[in-house]
């Protein structure tokens, strides 16, 4: 009973991540109708914010000292970081807190990427069919990924958790379990709650504004939204420099669960492209219902019990929940009439 | 009389028949290649070395190290710079002239740690640039497809960093040769140590890369740890490149097994290590003893990129560039003063095999295949960072000491990652040539 409930919980955090990259991707498939190969890139781009930011604040002023030698006859170098020279205690616990100062950073950052992608490339793309627009953001996801590679190197880079959240929480006491049987990792847990806010956030905002409830109206009906008036292209733009926002803020804050490399964003998109499609394309609650869904799904497939019954289960679950989804309800769980349907 | 051209329906079958073969005959067996000695035999003033290594992809910064090392073999087989490894090398034919009279000069592959790009970038420098030897790769399954690839074609493959026991054991060849060791050695070095470190009751949870090497990995580890009186719970295997571990690693959290053993190299070392130690696997208690993690297969490279996780962390490496001996002291100098900072073990072992095989070929007085593959089989030599090293004739694998390391608790720098624990002797991690299987065959000289 334990072991479920840790799976559980691990496919949720999971969960997690799908559902928010999933989430920035519908929103741009809803609104622009173009489908993002380049999103995975996105939360990579996303998750060297936290390196840069880190990288920065851990900025260190160098001297020599000649009474040591390296072991190739060189002096060894002292190495102190500005920020603690400066600041002092304050300085320690910046570079402590570096994974939630950079959600700051990012913010605005990722908001001005989105929207230079969307007005320097993507537009051009829209009439255009969805090959070519897969072609396009597909090359510009490459063309992301070695410019990252060429900067930081192919190698992931540990990014840690604030010190408060690197332990462990006895979750399982105020559930009922004995203690000691259901821990999990602080950080694990909080990044769960960080996805639930910033998908309520996104859906507050598309619910509860004004702002939202234009691009609400144009996802429906681009056409008359037009003909009222309204410069639904301007907002659209904006639109994809919030999707771009929340696959980045995924992408900063799951780097203390996995060091950030080049390539980590191929590795979300495939499986958020399955999230999508079981949630069902253009749907916002699907995409999130249906990353959390398989997040857990995915965890459950890996217990040793069902690996002994199925073996190798663990490596197709999502695509064998996507065929068979695919199959009863080809709109997906969620789906609306009408998408990607002409 | 007029002659008549009768173009049957059984003839055109036959005739595109002919044309099909002909056409599916890889070039490699048509170039003219095969019209000298043996296959690229050098007529002018150089010889031409390939350096295959992962230029993009994941081992990227570990083929790039591997680069700079070939680089510094080549000058100092010229007799540039301050000769390196070429001082404590017990072997003196090499006079830092080049090899044989002909100066040392290079190409260079990309790998990207596929074996078909890895076949196709050394058939290129074997076709196109008239490479006699190729060298390098930082993965079992490039290495394996590579050294058939050479043996087809008839020249020489110092392999890189591979260390799955098939290289050298079911699918070795006689045209390839690897300095790097091996998952038996690791195994056979890390029991005792094991041992000495937790006792000999303890049951092992297996997480394992699955592939060559994490097969070849894993049953090492089993077959030495249970031979100590350890059991293992279970050894699950899991997808390369999984990136999130965590799915594989609750399921030790409750299992009952005390130690975790990661069969993970590379990228999804960094991960699961950094996800196990996240989930609190390094300061648990079962069983009343202190949980440990072995992670069997340490890179420095990669360990950095697993930051503080190492702490405490045991494994086994080829060579690291803290030893005091006096040829890991000149290489380390020498590539410390090129670069900016000391060798990894993939730099090493490339630069050992670069190294060894220029001296080899000097001996023998040729680059054919036949000739240098003679003068490395029982080649015994010292003075290139792991003692006294043996290259066995039965499998073309070479004998040496291997370290036993723990990560560093107190690293001085960035690059102080791990420490020594152990320096296991050969004596002990020697094993039989016919334990592994396969057959080397004949040498390929591609003449």
């Amino acid at each position: 009973m334990d072991a479920f409930f840790l799976q559980i919980l691990n496919g949720l955090d999971k969960g997690g991540a799908y559902a928010l990259i999933a989430l920035g991707l519908t929103i741009i498939f809803g609104t622009l109708g173009v489908v993002n190969f380049a999103h995975g890139a996105l939360f990579m781009m996303g998750a060297f914010c936290a390196v840069t930011v880190k990288a920065l604040l851990g900025l260190e002023s160098v001297r020599e000292d000649p009474t040591q030698m390296t072991a190739w006859g060189t002096p060894v170098e002292i190495r102190e970081p500005y920020v603690e020279t400066w600041f002092g205690d304050f300085g320690t616990f910046l570079l402590d807190f570096s994974v939630p100062v950079s959600i700051l950073v990012a913010l605005p950052i990722m908001l001005f990427i989105g929207i230079a992608m969307e007005r320097g490339l993507i537009r051009y793309f829209y009439k255009r069919p969805h090959a070519e627009q897969i072609l396009v953001t597909f090359g510009l996801a490459i063309v992301l990924q070695e410019i990252v590679k060429s900067i930081f190197g192919a190698n992931p880079i540990p990014q840690p958790a604030p010190d408060v959240a690197r332990g462990m929480i006895d979750f399982g006491v105020s559930i009922g379990f004995d203690a000691g049987n259901v821990v999990y990792p602080a950080w694990r847990l909080i990044y769960f709650l960080f996805s639930l806010a910033v998908i309520g956030a996104v859906f507050a905002f598309l619910q509860f504004t004004t702002f939202g409830m234009v691009v609400r109206a144009g996802m429906a009906d681009r056409e008359t939204v037009g003909l009222l008036g309204i410069d639904i292209d301007r907002r659209f733009t904006i639109v994809f420099g919030i999707a771009a926002v929340v696959a980045g803020l995924a992408g900063a804050m799951y780097t203390p669960i996995l060091s950030p490399d080049y390539h980590m964003g191929m590795d979300f998109l495939v499986l958020s492209f399955v999230v999508v499609v079981v949630g069902g394309m253009g749907s916002l609650g699907g995409a999130v219902a249906a990353g959390f869904l398989l997040g857990v799904l995915q965890s459950f497939a890996s217990m040793n019990e069902v690996k002994a019954i199925l073996p190798g289960i663990d490596q197709i679950i999502i695509y064998l929940i996507a065929v068979v989804i695919l199959l009863v309800r080809p709109r997906g769980l969620m789906g609306r009439k009408g998408v990607m349907e002409h | 009389m007029m002659s008549k051209t009768k173009l049957s329906r059984r003839g055109l079958l036959k005739g595109s028949a002919a044309a099909g073969v002909a056409l599916a005959t890889p070039t490699i067996f048509s170039s003219n290649v095969w019209a000298a000695g043996y296959t690229n035999e050098p007529k002018g003033s150089t010889v031409t070395l390939g350096f295959n290594v992962p230029q993009t992809g994941a081992y990227a910064d570990e083929g790039a190290d591997e680069l700079r090392a070939y680089e510094l073999a080549v000058e100092h087989i010229n007799g540039e710079g301050d000769g390196g490894m070429l001082n404590t090398f017990s072997s003196k034919a090499l006079q830092g002239n080049g090899v044989n009279g002909k100066k040392v000069t290079f190409v260079t592959g990309d790998t990207q740690t596929k074996s078909d790009a890895a076949r196709a970038s050394a058939k290129r420098m074997i076709e196109k640039d008239g490479a006699v030897m190729i060298t390098g790769g930082s993965s079992s399954g490039v290495a394996i497809a590579v050294q058939g690839l050479c043996q087809d074609a008839g020249v020489i493959f110092m392999a890189g960093l591979t260390h799955s026991n098939d290289t050298t054991g079911k699918d070795k060849r006689a045209n390839g040769f690897r300095h790097f060791f091996n998952t038996e050695m690791s195994g056979a070095a890390l029991g005792p140590v094991l041992k000495n470190n937790f006792g000999t009751e303890r049951t092992a949870y297996h997480l394992t890369a699955d592939y060559t090497w994490g097969w070849s990995q894993e049953g090492s580890i089993k077959k030495y740890t249970e031979q100590l009186g350890w059991q293992t719970a279970a050894a699950v295997r899991t997808p390369l490149g999984a990136g999130d571990f965590s799915q594989y690693i609750t399921p030790v959290l409750n299992s009952g097994a005390d130690v975790l053993v990661l069969n993970h190299y590379g990228r999804d070392m960094v991960n699961s290590l950094t996800q196990a130690v996240q989930f609190g696997l390094r300061d648990k208690q079962v069983n009343g003893k202190d949980f440990a993690i072995v992670v069997p297969l340490y890179s420095r490279l990669m360990a950095q990129g697993a930051g503080e996780n190492v702490k405490g962390i045991f494994g086994s490496t080829n060579w690291h560039w803290s030893l005091q001996d006096e040829g890991s002291k000149a290489f380390v100098k020498s590539f410390g003063q090129k670069y900016g900072f000391p060798p990894s073990q993939a730099a090493h072992t490339t630069y050992c095999q670069a190294l060894i095989y220029a001296d080899a070929a000097q001996r023998a007085g040729t680059f054919r295949p036949s000739g240098v593959g003679a003068a490395l089989e029982g080649f015994d030599f010292d003075g290139l960072g792991n003692g006294p090293t043996t290259y066995r004739a039965d499998d073309h694998q070479c004998f040496k000491d291997v370290l036993v390391v723990k990560g560093k608790e107190n690293p001085a720098s960035k690059f102080d990652v791990l420490e020594v624990v152990e320096v296991t002797p050969r004596a002990q991690v020697e094993y039989p040539a016919s334990m592994l299987g396969g057959e080397l065959g004949p040498y390929n000289d591609g003449a």
